[in-house]
C-alpha cells in the first residue's frame, strides 16, 4: 500500500518532531496593560461584540465577528484615529477551523501604535469590503480574493489582480501545491501553443536536483567546449582559449575592420579616480 | 517561420463604458522605460486621462507561497528579490521581524553594519529613482551619472557581500560577515564624491526651467488620499505628515542617531523630489555617524541564542554540539514559537512589512509580505484623471515603485 | 555553436565572392544588434547597469529599441511568469527576421529560485534561446561576454534573409 499523503495541507512539513517538546508561545498580555490599548479596547467592546483581545508583541489584537468588521473599523477610523490601514489579507485555517482568519493592521499615525483587527469568515462566506473606509481597501481584497477565494461584497470590482484573468484555483489555499495542479503546469503551452503542444514541449523540470542520461553528451566541460553532437566521453577535448574576437575578422584593403584587443598596451586603473 | 501558435491579434479584453471620444490605450506589460511590469488601460479624452486602471500581476512569483515551504533563513534570499533596488533593506526588514518573533537581539556591531547597509541601500535606491526617473522625463544625461555613483555603491556592496544587486547580506541573528579591510575608507571616499555630486543633480535639475514645469502640480497627492490609500514613505511626507517609522517607531540603532526627516507641503512630483534629494543627504548623515560608532564596537557578529541561531563558524569547526546544532538548524530549520509578529521598517519605498504566523513548526504557516508600491500602483487609479498623457509618464516614475514588490 | 559549411561549387561559381558577402552581412550585422528593452525584474537593473556609464553597451553599436519591430535581439532579462507568457511570445512574433534571443539569468533560463506555480520554468519553453547567461544577477560582464558570444554565432552563420525555424526545448 501507498504511503497516506494527507491533500488538505500540501505544503511542506517537518519530517521529524520531538516527541516531547512543547512549542513556547508567544507571551500575551490583557488588553488593559497599556493604557491607550485599554482605552480603545473599552470604546471598541460598547461598539462591536470583541470575543478576544491581548497585547502580543506591541500590538493589540482584538478578535470580532466577521457581520461587525465594518462598524469596528470605522469607530476605530474615526474615533480611535486609527487612521490608516496597512494590511489586509487572510489565513487559511481550513484544515484546522474549517475558515479563514482575517486580519486587518491598522495604525494611528497620532498615537504611534498598532493593531490588529481579526475575524473567523467560514469557508464559503463572504465578508463585507471595507472599501468606502480605506481605498487600499479596493486592492487588497482583490488579491484577498485571488489568492483564497474570498469574496468581498460591494466591492467595485473583484477580478482577479495578481494571477492571470482566467487562472484556474486559488494559490495560498493549502490545499494548492507550491508547483501548480495540473491547469497551472500547462497554463502557458495550452494558451501560447494549444493542448496539442504539451507532447512537443514536454513537462515542466521542477526537480533542481535532475539529472538527464544526456548530460554528459550534451554538456561540455567549461573551458574545452565542442560543437553541439562530438562525442565527449573519452575526455580529451582540446582547450577552448578565451577568445574574444575569431582571428578571421574581414579585412579592408588588408588592414583588420575591427582592431584587436592587445593587452599589452591597454591601460589598466588600479585606483578608482 | 514561426511556430504554429494560436495567438491572434486582439484589442481588449476588458471593456469600459464608452462614451463617443475616449480611446483606451494600453501601456503594456513591457515598458520602454525602467519600471517593470505595469500594464495601464488608459481611457483618454484628447491628451487627458479620463479613467486609469493599472493591471499587474504580471511578475507575481509566488514568494508568499514559497514562504510557506521554507525554512525562515532559506527564505532570506527570496525576501532579496522583492524590492530588487535595495536588496538589504528587505533582508534587513525581515530578520528584524523574525528576530521580534524569536525575542532575541542582534549584537551592537551587527546592527551598526546593518544600518550602514540599509543607508547605502537607501542611496542606492534614490540613485536609481533619479536616474530612471529623469530618463522618463528626457533628462537622459543624469541616469548616466547616477549610474556612475550608483556603481561605487554597488562596488561598496560587493566587496561587503559579494554580490552587486541581489545581497542577502544580512542574517536572522546578526550578520555573516564583518566589514573588510579600507570598506571604510572607500565609503568615506563615496561620501565624499556623492556630497559634490548631489550637488551637481540639484544644480541640473532644481532650477531648471522645463523640470519644473514637468514636475510641479502634476500628481498631487494630499494627505487624505494618501492615508485612504495606506501610502507611506515618500507620498506621506511629500503630502505633508511628518511620518518616517526611523523617528516615530524607531528600531534598531535610529533612536541613538541623529538624522531630520524632510516633509515637503506641496503634496506635487516637485515636491517629492525634492524630498529624496534631501534624504540622501540625511542618510549620508548617518552613514558618518554610524562610521564613528563601528569604531567603538566589539566583534560579535551574530546573537547569542543556540536554540534559533548556528554559532560563529569557529565554533561549528571545533566544538561538537555547534557542529550538531547547525546542522539541524540547516537541514531541519529553527522552531520559533507558536504566534504572529507585524514588524515594519522604513525602506526607501515606503514601510516594508512582515507578517509572520508561525505554528511552532520550522516552516512559517502564513507569510504575507507588505510590500509599499503594491498601493503606490493602487493610487494611480485615483491620481491618474485629470492628467496629460506625457504626465502620466511622471507621476509613474515619480511614485517609484519596483515590481518585484507588488507582485512579489 | 553552429557549423558553417561552405559549398565552392554552388551559389552560381564565384565562391569568394559569395563568402566575403556573406561575412561583410554578418559583420554588421553582429556589430550593430539593436536589442529589444525586455526587463521584466532585477535582471533588467543589470542590464541597464551594462548600458549605463561603466559598462557601456553602446560600444558594441546596441541601440535599446523599445519596439520590437525595429530590433534584433531580445535579451530576456528576469523572470518570466506564466501571466505574462503570452505577451511574450507576441512579441517575438513581431520581431523580424533575422532575431536572436539571448536568455539572461536564472530566472530566464529555468525559472531560476522561483520553482513556483506562477514562474514559466524557463523562457525556452516559449521562444527558443540562442544564448544562456547564468547568474542572479549576471554581473555586466557576462552580459557583454554572452553578447559577443552571440556575435561570434552570427557571424558564423550563412546569411540569408528568412532564418530556419529553430527548436523550443
Amino acid at each position: 500500500m501507498r504511503s497516506y499523503t494527507p491533500k488538505d495541507n500540501v505544503q511542506k512539513q517537518s519530517y521529524y518532531n520531538d516527541r516531547f517538546y512543547v512549542t513556547p508561545k508567544l507571551p500575551r498580555q490583557s488588553a488593559y496593560s497599556d493604557s491607550t490599548f485599554s482605552a480603545d479596547y473599552l470604546s471598541l467592546k460598547n461598539v462591536v461584540d470583541v470575543k478576544e483581545a491581548y497585547i502580543e508583541l506591541d500590538h493589540l489584537i482584538v478578535h470580532i465577528e466577521p457581520q461587525d468588521n465594518i462598524k469596528a473599523i470605522k469607530h476605530l477610523k474615526e474615533i480611535r484615529a486609527y487612521d490608516m490601514m496597512m494590511e489586509l489579507s487572510a489565513v487559511d485555517y481550513i484544515a484546522s477551523r474549517g475558515g479563514f482568519e482575517i486580519f486587518y493592521e491598522l495604525m494611528s499615525i497620532s498615537k504611534r501604535k498598532r493593531i490588529r483587527v481579526k475575524t473567523f469568515l467560514k469557508q464559503g462566506e463572504a465578508i463585507e469590503s471595507v472599501n468606502p473606509l480605506f481605498r487600499m481597501a479596493d486592492w487588497s481584497e482583490r488579491e484577498m480574493y485571488d489568492m483564497f477565494g474570498i469574496v468581498a461584497n460591494n466591492h467595485p470590482y473583484m477580478k482577479r489582480i495578481l494571477m492571470p484573468d482566467d487562472w484556474h484555483g486559488h494559490p495560498l489555499l493549502k490545499t494548492y501545491p507550491l508547483h501548480g495542479d495540473e491547469a497551472a503546469r500547462w497554463y502557458e503551452v495550452d494558451k501560447i501553443f494549444g493542448k496539442e503542444a504539451r507532447d512537443e514541449i514536454g513537462p515542466e523540470i521542477r526537480d533542481s536536483a535532475a539529472i538527464d542520461r544526456y548530460d554528459t553528451t550534451r554538456f561540455a566541460r567549461l573551458g574545452h567546449e565542442v560543437p553541439f553532437g562530438t562525442q565527449i566521453s573519452e575526455g580529451n577535448e582540446p582547450d577552448t582559449k578565451v577568445q574574444y574576437q575569431e582571428e578571421d575578422t574581414p579585412e579592408i584593403f588588408g588592414r583588420k575592420i575591427v582592431t584587436p584587443f592587445d593587452e599589452v598596451e591597454t591601460k589598466h586603473l588600479e585606483e578608482r579616480r | 517561420m514561426q511556430h504554429k501558435n494560436r495567438l491572434k491579434p486582439f484589442f481588449e479584453n476588458i471593456t469600459f463604458d464608452r462614451d463617443d471620444n475616449t480611446m483606451v490605450v494600453n501601456f503594456g506589460p513591457q515598458h520602454p522605460s525602467a519600471h517593470g511590469q505595469l500594464r495601464l488601460i488608459l481611457e483618454l479624452q484628447g491628451e487627458e486621462v479620463v479613467k486609469a486602471h493599472p493591471d499587474v500581476g504580471y511578475l507575481h512569483r509566488g514568494m508568499e507561497k514559497m514562504g510557506e515551504n521554507m525554512i525562515y533563513n532559506e527564505f532570506l534570499p527570496t525576501t532579496d528579490r522583492m524590492d530588487y533596488i535595495a536588496s538589504a533593506s528587505n533582508n534587513y526588514g525581515y530578520a528584524l521581524a523574525i528576530e521580534k518573533l524569536l525575542g532575541i537581539e542582534a549584537p551592537r556591531r551587527a546592527e551598526v553594519i546593518r544600518t550602514m547597509l540599509a543607508e547605502l541601500n537607501r542611496i542606492i535606491s534614490h540613485l536609481f529613482w533619479l536616474a530612471t526617473h529623469a530618463l522618463d522625463v528626457g533628462a537622459m544625461s543624469i541616469f548616466l551619472y547616477c549610474f556612475r555613483e550608483r556603481e561605487f555603491a554597488m562596488d561598496l556592496m560587493e566587496d561587503y557581500c559579494g554580490a552587486r544587486l541581489t545581497h542577502s547580506a544580512v542574517r536572522i541573528g546578526g550578520v555573516p560577515l564583518d566589514l573588510p579591510k579600507g570598506w571604510i575608507t572607500n565609503l568615506e571616499k563615496f561620501m565624499f564624491i556623492l556630497d559634490e555630486q548631489i550637488g551637481i543633480y540639484e544644480g541640473l535639475l532644481t532650477k531648471n526651467r522645463i523640470w519644473r514645469m514637468r514636475l510641479e502640480d502634476v500628481g498631487v497627492v494630499d494627505e487624505k488620499l494618501a492615508k485612504t490609500w495606506g501610502c507611506t514613505g515618500l507620498i506621506l511626507r511629500g503630502a505633508g505628515v511628518k511620518w518616517d517609522l526611523r523617528k516615530e517607531m524607531p528600531y534598531g540603532l535610529y533612536p541613538e542617531l541623529d538624522f531630520n526627516i524632510p516633509v515637503s507641503t506641496t503634496g506635487d512630483s516637485y515636491g517629492r523630489y525634492k524630498l529624496h534629494m534631501q534624504e540622501m543627504r540625511e542618510s549620508m548623515k548617518i552613514l558618518k555617524q554610524l562610521v564613528t560608532m563601528y569604531g567603538e564596537t566589539d566583534s560579535q557578529l551574530m546573537a547569542h541564542a543556540p536554540q534559533y541561531i548556528s554559532a560563529t563558524k569557529e565554533d561549528i569547526m571545533t566544538q561538537n554540539y555547534s557542529l550538531m546544532q547547525h546542522f539541524v538548524l540547516v537541514t531541519q530549520g529553527m522552531r520559533p514559537p507558536v504566534g504572529e509578529v507585524y514588524v515594519a521598517t522604513e525602506s526607501p519605498k515606503g514601510e516594508l512589512g512582515f507578517y509572520v504566523v508561525s505554528d511552532g513548526s520550522p516552516y512559517p504557516y502564513r507569510m504575507k509580505l507588505r510590500a509599499p508600491s503594491f498601493w503606490h500602483t493602487g493610487l494611480l487609479q485615483d491620481l491618474l484623471p485629470g492628467h496629460q498623457l506625457a504626465d502620466v509618464v511622471t507621476i509613474i516614475g515619480n511614485l517609484n515603485i519596483v515590481f518585484g514588490e507588488i507582485d512579489r | 555553436m553552429a557549423q558553417h559549411e561552405v559549398n565552392y561549387l554552388s551559389n552560381g561559381g564565384a565562391p569568394i565572392a559569395l563568402t566575403t558577402v556573406d561575412k561583410l552581412v554578418n559583420f554588421g550585422r553582429s556589430n550593430s544588434l539593436w536589442p529589444m528593452t525586455y526587463g521584466l525584474a532585477c535582471c533588467a537593473i543589470e542590464m541597464m547597469a551594462t548600458g549605463a556609464s561603466r559598462f557601456d553597451f553602446d560600444r558594441f553599436g546596441t541601440i535599446f529599441r523599445a519596439s520590437p519591430r525595429q530590433s534584433d535581439v531580445l535579451v530576456i532579462a528576469g523572470t518570466l511568469t506564466k501571466k505574462h507568457a503570452e505577451f511574450l511570445r507576441r512579441l517575438y512574433d513581431q520581431m523580424p527576421d533575422p532575431k536572436w534571443v539571448i536568455s539572461m539569468g536564472s530566472c530566464a533560463n529555468t525559472g531560476g529560485m522561483f520553482n513556483t506555480y506562477a514562474t514559466v520554468q524557463g523562457a525556452d519553453r516559449i521562444i527558443p534561446v540562442d544564448i544562456y547567461l547564468p547568474g542572479c544577477a549576471p554581473r555586466p560582464e557576462t552580459l557583454q561576454y554572452a553578447l559577443m558570444m552571440l556575435q561570434r554565432k552570427i557571424r558564423k552563420q550563412p546569411c540569408k534573409l528568412a532564418q530556419k525555424a529553430k527548436r523550443l526545448i
